[in-house]
């Protein structure tokens, strides 16, 4: 690890005014040492925000929506049980990653902001146009297994390997945001950045700015008896998804009203699929209508290497997630938590 | 607050005891503050990564991983660690569960392994489903494979801990944890 000036805000203002070239902002910490440990990052400066009074404050709004703070605890949302029970598909998927102690120190605002998984961007010693602008990439022809298959470019084949920015994509989230030219909001679809010649510009934030809050609007809780995330990983357990799909349906008689699907670690981005969210509006659901729907959910979708079994994989969780999600949500998160391989659920909502 | 040159003074309760130290470089992690700084050897150093939770303890009663925590992130917070979990000679539920169910082989990993569990219970998440066990211990790592043992282990310390129970001494089991 580099050496780096230490800097604790004890307000947004001061974290804001402390940061400058070469700064990053430290929540927990979860990502950022490790990659500051491997040398993939070398900050000269971290501000510690953790101390902040009040950021990892979750509170009901009187639209009806959730504020959850920049450091709310990815554990203690994910088994808030007001929280649980409006927005099962989100705590599903928190409790779908990492560890229980990654997930008692892990953040909202750094679940977001965490950097991808790439192998080849981890590995100092190989090329990577994220680590270093016009390097190359050295994961196109390597082992792209994890790899993208949606929005990928030349330049970069990484994914994004959120489980709790699936859901929330879903469920039209939005990001607070807080910097030097002051407050603004980004939807938390639109906040992440797709490759492009540009790799190593993540995201939507401007230097020196600062995620406050995460929202979810008031009409994010109709979904909550029939939402699911699925998460294919290659062990049950403390892994990261191969792909992953977040599921809400609202149900009127025999037919569906509104769809919302997302699809995780198949792009640089949480990635919605409106197509397959109005093929299913209005519609009876079947497993016909919900082929259909995966079909365009993955019409885009090509290889970005030896990884074409990606997109067969997440076509069948779309299915099983619309079909799981139509079924209704569990009364209580599964033991293994977004496991196709989780016994059948039992006692689903009303 | 900047890092001074003169270093940085940071105060833990670590086990109850309240232990102040100087960090000349804000590099140091919370594990290697516990380690090399105040002598509590216990917490081990496997992979420093967050992969392998042999590093972990508890920070203000929740389980986190040790070595990815800066130390001068978290003065003032209150640390629990291996070396603070029994009372004298008598061993907290948890230690006399890993015992009495063989919960390890080699060691490396049981001191993680024992506060991951004690963390565990405490969260409330698990209660005795060896499924929601297992799923709630994957983040402890053990190359001797003594899942089996650990998996009992805990189901029983979560038995004994949630049983109107005594220890020797006449102390309630719950109020040893």
């Amino acid at each position: 690890m580099n050496r780096f000036d230490y800097v604790r805000a004890g307000s947004v203002a001061e974290a804001v005014a402390a940061h400058g070239a070469g700064a990053a902002y430290l929540a927990s910490g979860t990502n950022l040492l490790d990659l500051m440990k491997g040398g993939v990052t070398r900050p000269e400066r971290l501000v510690d925000i953790s101390r902040i009074s009040g950021l990892d404050a979750v509170e009901t709004l009187p639209d009806g929506g959730v504020r959850i703070g920049a450091l709310a605890r990815n554990a203690t949302l994910a088994h808030d049980p007001a929280f649980a029970k409006a927005y099962p598909a989100v705590a599903e998927a928190l409790l779908s990653g990492a560890s229980a102690q990654l997930r008692n120190a892990a953040t909202t605002a750094g679940n977001v902001l965490q950097r991808t998984r790439c192998q080849y961007f981890y590995d100092t010693a190989s090329a990577c146009n994220k680590r270093q602008p016009g390097a190359g990439c050295g994961a196109r022809g390597g082992a792209t297994r994890t790899h993208a298959i949606l929005g990928w470019s030349e330049a970069c084949i990484a994914t994004h390997p959120s489980d709790f920015c699936v859901p929330l994509a879903a469920l039209d989230a939005i990001v607070e945001i807080e910097g030097p030219a002051g407050r603004r909001e980004i939807p938390l679809a639109d906040f992440h950045r797709l490759p492009g010649d540009a790799p190593e510009r993540e995201t939507e934030l401007a230097p020196g700015e600062l995620i406050v809050a995460v929202r979810l609007p008031p009409d994010a809780k109709k979904f909550a008896a029939h939402s699911r995330y699925l998460k294919v990983r290659e062990r049950t357990s403390y892994a990261f998804a191969l792909v992953s799909a977040a599921v809400g349906l609202t149900l009127e008689g025999n037919r569906i009203g509104q769809a919302r699907i997302a699809l995780g670690s198949v792009a640089l981005k949480p990635w919605r699929a409106r197509e397959a969210e109005s093929l299913l509006a209005d519609q009876v659901p079947s497993p016909e209508l919900f082929a259909k729907a995966a079909d365009a959910a993955l019409a885009g979708a090509t290889p970005s290497g030896d990884n074409a079994a990606k997109i067969e994989l997440a076509r069948r969780i779309v299915v099983r997630a619309l079909t799981l999600a139509q079924a209704g949500t569990p009364a209580r998160v599964p033991a293994l938590p977004a496991s196709p391989f989780a016994a059948a659920p039992s006692g689903a909502r009303p | 607050m900047s890092f001074p040159e003169t270093g940085f003074p940071i105060t833990l309760t670590v086990n109850g005891e309240s232990r102040s130290l100087v960090l000349e470089d804000a590099r140091v992690t919370l594990l290697d503050a516990l380690r090399e700084r105040l002598d509590l050897t216990g917490s081990k150093k496997g992979c420093d990564r967050g992969q392998c939770g042999a590093c972990t303890v508890l920070l203000d009663g929740v389980r986190i991983n040790a070595c990815l925590a800066l130390a001068v992130s978290h003065d003032g917070a209150s640390i629990t660690t291996i070396e603070g979990l029994a009372d004298g000679d008598v061993l907290h539920p948890v230690q006399a569960a890993f015992v009495d169910h063989d919960g390890f082989q080699c060691g490396f990993c049981t001191p993680g392994q024992i506060m991951s569990a004690v963390g565990l219970i405490r969260e409330g998440q698990a209660g005795d489903d060896p499924e929601r066990v297992r799923e709630g211990m994957s983040g402890n790592l053990c190359r001797c494979g003594a899942y089996a043992g650990i998996t009992e282990a805990v189901l029983a310390a979560h038995a004994a801990m949630h049983a109107p129970d005594v220890l020797p001494g006449g102390h309630l089991i719950e109020d040893a944890a």
